[in-house]
């Protein structure tokens, strides 16, 4: 039981991230933008879009939160440049699952999905 | 009975779920308490035996359960220092305040004539008091009351070096404009036990209504409310040993005969008319509707089993938990423990530099650790302090120095490795 820390959910790519984040920062010439946040634990995210012929040409995100959501806004940063409006639009909780490749426990799902919902909204969806 | 290493693992025998969770350490007691088998099998036997509606069947069930009901206020009321007729059964804390904030403006408007709602005409006493420590519960209710009826909040400052309330500013923000004073008794942040009893009686002398939330203190220490002296005081059962669903709106007679009820409906009445209606006596005027007959009849019983121990037993075995926890805990590296105050209760806020909070409860999740991580409710406590949310860790009596070393040999461990792979 008590070997290590449990590796599940600090997986070393997820640790990685965590303290090399993609995409980090804002964007001035932004065109789509929105902050969201869990009012229960506290994190904040912010995501920065510039869309261009109904495509997500940039992404940045910024805010302060644990490990799990700033690891999340770095692989949908990345995930989504280059995407089809439409395609995001249909993007959901298994999208990000199979994006943070690790298992998450049920408390800890509305971490892995903030950055999701920070983009919709910024994207009107 | 006097608690020790001992006496607590013979009680902990009595709440089943640490039978059922082997490795569970149950840390979270500020936001419910576990139950004893003696409160599950009040609730399995009433059912079982005794179950009928209140009140209203001219039969030997529904006497039964009518007494049985009307018992357990008898307990409460014997428990805070109150009659029976004082005590109004509600949901939980949260239930109790949002009463008080509807039905409040009517009186204050009665006996003074002040504050008038919707009314443009300057009042005198159209301020409300509360503290930058209140939960979100007491928080709410009184910023609509203020939008509804064109009042002002003022909070009681926090001193910034150990986040105690600020006496001498409580001595400037209640005035005579004070209409009511809503205080938190213990900080459920930070675990501070504010002084209410003096605060209480500054804001009698402005002749302002006197509200305690009690949420946090009720479960784990001795109140008083005939030696506080505060016109009324909520709190909620679960946190003390009782089912969910059973809260406790204090007030004293005068003003509760005086306080028009909050719902409208059955057994709330006296006479109805299809136009008009009268109200039942106190404190059945704020019960409408069937209350929950089981989880009143329940939290009795936990009120027993909490005499059966001593609530003044219970304090002190906290006391020595808490004074032992924040010792240990200074000891790992790379925290910070948020408790610098002496005047404390049994709740715990910490932080490690480099791990976020809820990553910390995750990883104690992973050793069968339950604590609270995140705001705790206080949303503009934690953004004036500046504090991402803290991991928070609250005692009740069943818990044991055991628990503690278990948890802080964990938290080493995780500070250990988790912040050498952060590096």
């Amino acid at each position: 039981m008590e070997k290590g820390i449990p590796s599940e959910m600090y997986k070393e790519h997820i640790i990685e991230l965590y303290k090399s984040p993609r995409n980090l920062g804002c964007l001035e010439n932004s065109t789509h933008k929105a902050t969201e946040h869990n009012s229960l634990c506290g994190d904040e995210i912010t995501i920065n879009l510039i869309v261009d012929k109904g495509k997500v040409k940039e992404a940045k995100f910024s805010g302060s939160g644990c490990i799990i959501s700033m690891v999340s806004s770095s692989l949908l940063t990345e995930k989504i440049k280059n995407m089809e409006l439409e395609e995001i639009k249909k993007m959901g909780k298994k999208d990000m699952l199979d994006l943070l490749k690790i298992d998450i426990t049920p408390a800890r799902i509305k971490c892995a999905l903030l950055p999701l919902e920070t983009t919709k909204k910024a994207l009107g969806f | 009975m006097e608690l020790n290493n001992k006496t607590i693992k013979r009680i902990k025998k009595d709440f089943p779920i640490f039978k059922n969770n082997k490795r569970l350490v149950y840390l979270d007691n500020a936001a419910t308490s576990q139950k004893p088998k003696q409160v599950i099998n009040t609730l399995k036997n009433f059912y079982e035996k005794d179950y009928a509606n209140i009140h209203r069947g001219i039969y030997r069930l529904s006497e039964k359960a009518t007494e049985l009901y009307m018992k357990s206020k008898e307990i409460v009321a014997e428990f805070i220092g109150s009659d029976p007729e004082e005590i109004i059964y509600t949901k939980n804390t949260t239930e109790s305040l949002n009463l008080l904030s509807y039905s409040l403006p009517f009186i204050i408007s009665e006996s003074k004539g002040e504050i008038k709602s919707k009314s443009k005409r300057k009042s005198k006493k159209n301020e409300i008091v509360l503290t930058e420590l209140e939960h979100h519960s007491n928080l709410i209710p009184w910023q609509q009351l203020a939008k509804r009826n064109n009042m002002k909040i003022k909070f009681i400052e926090i001193k910034p070096e150990n986040y105690e309330l600020d006496f001498d500013d409580a001595l400037k923000k209640i005035t005579n404009k004070t209409a009511i004073v809503a205080i938190n008794h213990v900080s459920n942040s930070f675990g501070l036990i504010n002084p209410i009893k003096e605060i209480i009686k500054f804001a009698k002398s402005k002749k302002a209504i006197t509200i305690v939330d009690a949420a946090q203190s009720m479960p784990h220490m001795k109140v008083n409310v005939k030696d506080l002296n505060c016109d009324f005081l909520a709190f909620s059962g679960h946190k003390m040993l009782g089912p969910t669903g059973i809260g406790v709106l204090y007030g004293k007679k005068e003003l509760l005969k005086k306080l028009p009820p909050f719902l409208f409906g059955g057994g709330m009445i006296n006479d109805v008319e299809l136009k008009k209606s009268s109200w039942a006596e106190i404190p059945f005027k704020f019960e409408a509707g069937t209350p929950d007959i089981s989880s009143a009849i329940g939290l009795g019983r936990a009120i027993r089993y909490i005499q059966s121990i001593g609530i003044e037993n219970i304090e002190s075995w906290e006391k020595k938990l808490t004074a032992y926890a924040l010792n240990k805990l200074k000891e790992i590296p790379g925290i910070k423990v948020y408790n610098s105050s002496k005047n404390i209760s049994g709740i715990l806020s910490f932080n490690f530099e480099k791990i976020p909070p809820h990553d910390v409860a995750s990883l104690l999740d992973f050793y069968g650790i339950a604590i609270r991580a995140g705001y705790h409710c206080n949303i503009p406590l934690m953004k004036k302090l500046n504090i991402p949310g803290t991991c928070r860790i609250s005692f009740y009596f069943y818990n044991s120095f055991e628990d503690i070393d278990y948890l802080v040999k964990i938290l080493k461990k995780i500070s250990l490795e988790i912040t050498k792979k952060l590096e």
